[in-house]
């Protein structure tokens, strides 16, 4: 009975941050931010450090430092010298150094730091899950409201705005979206995984789509399926289940990549005369 | 609409109008001193060489950039259309042609079909908008740019990847759009010679206006032939010179005398009324 409580919460959990994941990793992927994501997932770290730190709400606190980092990332990307890549590539690291740094300093304390880099999903209680949910809901709502400028913008930022729209507006506020997710998310795949929930399942979902829209409700649906398989493979097999996750959601794209007939693409070519 | 044989109406308060504008980077000055204006009905053509300060004039006065001297005055409520200079859209990103219309703002199925066929992808619809040619592309830019009847369409570099067929077949399309939609365009060229023939106004810029007037009165004027050199005189003459044919957006030849003409006189004197 234990078991299936467990179980079913993991399910609820992991199928919650899918449903989240899907879409705002079409973004991700439309915007080439993969390693962007990355940087901020890092930095979470440093967020869960600081909150055992302060003693605050770790949830609140990893958002409060990705989404920062996020628009520090966006305010040095403006000035720097250097190229976004570099920057990318030394706050991502040197945020997660900090981090465990500073969770090793604080010896009169003892975190298992292998379920923030990794996922502890079996250990979600059903105050995670309802976080998980609400806040799910509420950063899935944005999404739709920015929906329109967010999407403009990917294409052209400059054709948005002279059209009207407020593109860099949008940009800002699915940093914000990305840092709840993150925060969010963090407890069921882990920092150094959360990118992959939300690029593969968004990779795995192009190929069968015809639209953005349609992208995003399928990658969410693929998100889903690679919870399911890969927490059952991992009862199967005793592995641990975040990478379990991540494994099951890379057989999902790997499946999207083999040849078969595709469901349009028939191009309407020659059809003027 | 019984405007034929004569040119679109132009009324008097410009739509947009650009007054000793400016921009600076650092300490270089990108643009300096424009005055620019665009009516209702009116074709207003920049041209100038590479790094003339072309598309940044055109983005000041859009405001996608802070202009440092001057002022620019937009019309109450004016609404744009806009074909950037570069857009490339990712095969990351599932885009039918059909979708890619609803970008900054919806419109009912019936306008989108309507705005494919004016420019002539209406067999297009669904296609992605990865497979279209750069030609087939250009029109959907400018199909997009139309949809929402906007007053002022500015276009930088339409005839990008188009060749050269096809970009006199263009040009022709957008001369034909001012007088069905009376707006007015803002275009950008480096193209000298068929441009000419489907504008009100050109001005000549090379960090600021060189000249500015009827294409008549710059080809002549000695600042375009010290900027542009031996192709300006070339430019005159294609002016001067009258098309016995257009092509439809297909590429099927159309003569002036067919009885189904859309666009066989490329002349603003000669624009017929089409509808």
């Amino acid at each position: 009975m234990i078991m299936d409580e467990f179980l079913i919460r993991a399910l609820l959990a992991g199928v919650g941050v899918a449903l989240i994941a899907g879409p705002l990793g079409c973004f991700i992927i439309w915007r080439r931010m993969a390693y962007f994501g990355d940087t901020m997932a890092h930095s979470a770290l440093l967020g869960v450090a600081l909150a055992v730190l302060f003693d605050v709400s770790i949830t609140g606190a990893v958002f409060v430092v990705a989404a920062l980092g996020a628009l520090c990332l966006i305010a040095l990307q403006r000035r720097a010298p250097l190229s976004s890549d570099a920057l990318l590539g030394i706050l991502s690291h040197s945020t997660l150094a900090l981090g465990i740094v500073i969770v090793a300093m604080m010896t009169w304390l003892r975190i298992d730091l292998m379920a923030y880099l990794f996922g502890d999903i079996l250990a979600v209680s059903w105050t995670d899950i309802a976080v998980i949910y609400a806040g799910g809901c509420i950063v899935l709502g944005i999404l739709t409201w920015i929906w329109r400028p967010l999407l403009a913008g990917t294409i052209s930022a400059e054709l948005a705005s002279a059209e009207g729209l407020k593109p860099e507006r949008a940009r800002i506020v699915f940093m914000l979206l990305m840092a709840a997710v993150i925060a969010i998310a963090m407890k069921v795949v882990g920092i150094l995984l959360i990118t992959s929930l939300l690029i593969i399942p968004a990779a795995a979902a192009r190929r069968f789509s015809a639209g953005p829209e349609t992208m995003a409700v399928l990658a969410a649906a693929a998100g889903s399926a690679a919870v399911v398989a890969g927490l059952g493979g991992s009862l199967v097999w005793n592995t641990p289940s975040g990478p379990s996750i991540v494994v099951a959601a890379a057989l999902i794209f790997l499946m999207s990549l083999v040849p078969g007939r595709m469901r349009r693409g028939n191009a309407a070519g020659g059809g003027m005369q | 609409m019984d405007a034929a044989t004569q040119l679109p109406e132009i009324s008097p308060r410009p739509l947009i109008a650009a007054q000793g504008v400016g921009v600076r980077r650092g300490a270089r000055w990108l643009i300096e001193n424009v005055d620019l204006q665009v009516h209702r009905g009116e074709i207003v053509t920049i041209i100038g060489p590479n790094g003339s300060g072309k598309s940044t004039t055109v983005r000041a006065m859009l405001g996608l950039i802070a202009h440092d001297a001057g002022r620019i005055d937009r019309a109450p409520g004016l609404r744009v259309g806009y074909v950037p200079q570069k857009l490339a859209i990712d095969w990351t990103m599932p885009l039918t042609v059909r979708r890619f219309m609803t970008l900054t703002a919806q419109h009912p199925a019936a306008a989108i079909d309507a705005a494919l066929d004016e420019v002539g992808l209406g067999a297009f619809s669904d296609s992605d908008v990865q497979v279209l040619s750069g030609g087939e592309f250009q029109r959907l830019l400018l199909a997009r740019a139309i949809i929402a009847e906007p007053d002022l369409l500015v276009l930088d570099e339409p005839v990008q990847g188009v060749d050269a067929t096809g970009e006199i077949a263009l040009y022709e399309l957008i001369a034909e759009l001012r007088s069905r939609h009376d707006c007015g365009i803002l275009l950008i060229s480096h193209d000298l010679h068929i441009v000419m023939a489907q504008t009100d106004t050109v001005i000549c810029l090379n960090g600021h206006v060189c000249c500015s007037g009827t294409p008549q009165i710059v080809a002549e004027s000695p600042e375009y032939r010290t900027l542009f050199g031996a192709r300006a005189a070339e430019a005159l003459a294609i002016y001067h010179h009258h098309h016995d044919h257009a092509h439809l957006p297909d590429g099927r030849v159309v003569h002036a005398d067919d009885a189904d003409d859309h666009s066989a006189c490329t002349h603003p004197e000669h624009i017929h009324d089409h509808g």
